[in-house]
């Protein structure tokens, strides 16, 4: 109970704190240029804990996602499809908050196809039936939906990069907004616990690393400033999932046009 | 009478020679694609691949238009000769950049699907780089400048929706910044790199 009383009160802290450092941007920036960037408020920290995510993504997370890696490939598919499944869990309910009532509807039938025929979600059983494709929400992309900026860029131990939006989202998974959350470390059952939970979280991250050793490589070896890149396509990333961008390409571009129409290099 | 059928027919064959020098964009782009492709599949050294791969980015990207881009608002400070040492050094490190994440995909097959022209100057080219065993499908859009219709050239890709002209403006952004906005440190950072 102490616990969900700090987090939301830290929540309310950070989201506070988001819509005060965008007043102050907005009052600050008179450049069109540095609008659009978001804010580096912790710089100095972030670099810190962005090298410390580095040290341990080569001690220990990148060798991990390698050996994975060579796991036959139904075992990584299977490993693949039951997180995702998993994360339906998330998804339908910020659906239903950012209105879209007829898609939460579709992905509750994906997780009940999954779930049942696909053999707890190892088989994406949906996607072969012809389902539309699956799009990840969370509570971070409800905030953004629903006018939240990002506020000031951050990066999380362990976690990786993220907003103080961002991360006041990803404490509603912990008060309540995450039924698999909620099952796992409070519900009476004996199939589940906190150990599971956080397991299907780590599965999940060494999924995603293990899908992108050569992009993370690649970044890193051609970066002027890694770090700058990182929080780059972080931020753009984000912005095409809020904005649902399907391609993420024509709207991104458009907002970028006039930067674009100075140019004339002939 | 004669004069003006003459001048009629002039008018015509100019229109019509206009046309057929013109390249459509998404013909522009499957055929860079192609001849990178053609380059990354052949059995050479990686070393002989990135130069190949260079004379590619040469002829069909605006690399000095990317180098503005890149370079922000900062680039309205720099004096002449700051200016031409800045494209310099963009070049080398472009060309080095662009050919060395290149050289690492090995026969890369790239559809083009369509385009969408934004304005006069600009034509979004989409394509889809197919899917192996190792990695997904990836969308990949292009950015063409059209302003020259007879002469194409790419100004940005957009991969899943993630712009590299933008990553890359906003790298050269964080440099300066950090450093007070002193160029130099930049074209030092530029120089290294290319060095490297």
């Amino acid at each position: 109970m102490l616990k969900k009383l700090i987090i939301i009160i830290f929540s309310f802290f950070l989201l506070t704190f988001n819509v005060n450092a965008g007043d102050d941007g907005e009052l600050a920036l008179n450049n069109k240029e540095e609008q659009k960037e978001i804010k580096d408020c912790f710089e100095r920290l972030n670099r810190a804990t962005f090298a410390f995510n580095q040290g341990l993504d080569k001690a220990v997370i990148k060798p991990i996602a390698k050996n994975y890696k060579k796991l036959p490939d139904p075992i990584q598919r299977g490993t693949s499809n039951v997180v995702k499944n998993l994360s339906n869990l998330i998804t339908i309910p910020n659906n239903i908050l950012q209105g879209d009532v007829k898609l939460a509807i579709i992905n509750t039938a994906r997780l009940a196809v999954n779930t049942t025929v696909g053999l707890l979600g190892t088989i994406d059983v949906a996607n072969k039936m012809g389902f539309p494709k699956y799009e990840k929400e969370d509570y971070g992309q409800t905030l953004g939906a629903w006018g939240v900026g990002p506020g000031c860029y951050l990066v999380l131990p362990v976690l990786g990069p993220s907003t103080v939006r961002d991360t006041a989202g990803s404490f509603a998974n912990v008060i309540g907004g995450d039924p698999w959350y909620n099952a796992s470390t409070h519900g009476n059952n004996e199939f589940l616990s906190e150990r599971l939970y956080l397991t299907s979280k780590a599965l999940n991250g060494i999924d995603f690393r293990a899908n992108n050793i050569d992009s993370f490589d690649n970044l890193e070896k051609n970066s002027l400033d890694f770090y700058a890149s990182v929080k780059s396509l972080y931020v753009q990333d984000r912005e095409n999932k809020i904005n649902n961008n399907q391609r993420g390409s024509i709207e991104v571009l458009y907002k970028d046009e006039e930067d674009w129409e100075e140019i004339d290099s002939k | 009478m004669k004069i003006k059928k003459i001048i009629l027919i002039l008018l015509l064959l100019n229109l019509n020679f206009g046309n057929v020098y013109s390249i459509q964009p998404d013909v522009f782009v499957q055929s860079t694609v192609n001849r990178a492709s053609e380059v990354l599949s052949k059995n050479i050294s990686k070393e002989e691949k990135i130069i190949q791969l260079k004379i590619i980015a040469k002829d069909t990207v605006d690399i000095k238009g990317v180098g503005y881009y890149s370079i922000g608002s900062a680039r309205k400070n720099l004096d002449e000769n700051q200016k031409k040492k800045y494209l310099s050094l963009f070049e080398k490190y472009f060309l080095k950049s662009f050919s060395s994440r290149l050289s690492e995909y090995t026969n890369p097959k790239i559809e083009v699907q369509g385009k969408e022209v934004i304005n006069k100057n600009y034509t979004i080219v989409n394509s889809l780089l197919i899917a192996t065993s190792e990695r997904p499908e990836v969308k990949i859009d292009w950015r063409v400048y059209t302003k020259n219709p007879e002469n194409p050239l790419i100004r940005d890709l957009i991969i899943e929706g993630l712009s590299l002209a933008r990553t890359q403006k906003e790298e050269f952004a964080s440099i300066l910044n950090s450093n007070n906005g002193d160029i130099k440190v930049l074209f030092e950072t530029l120089k290294k790199f290319a060095e490297n």
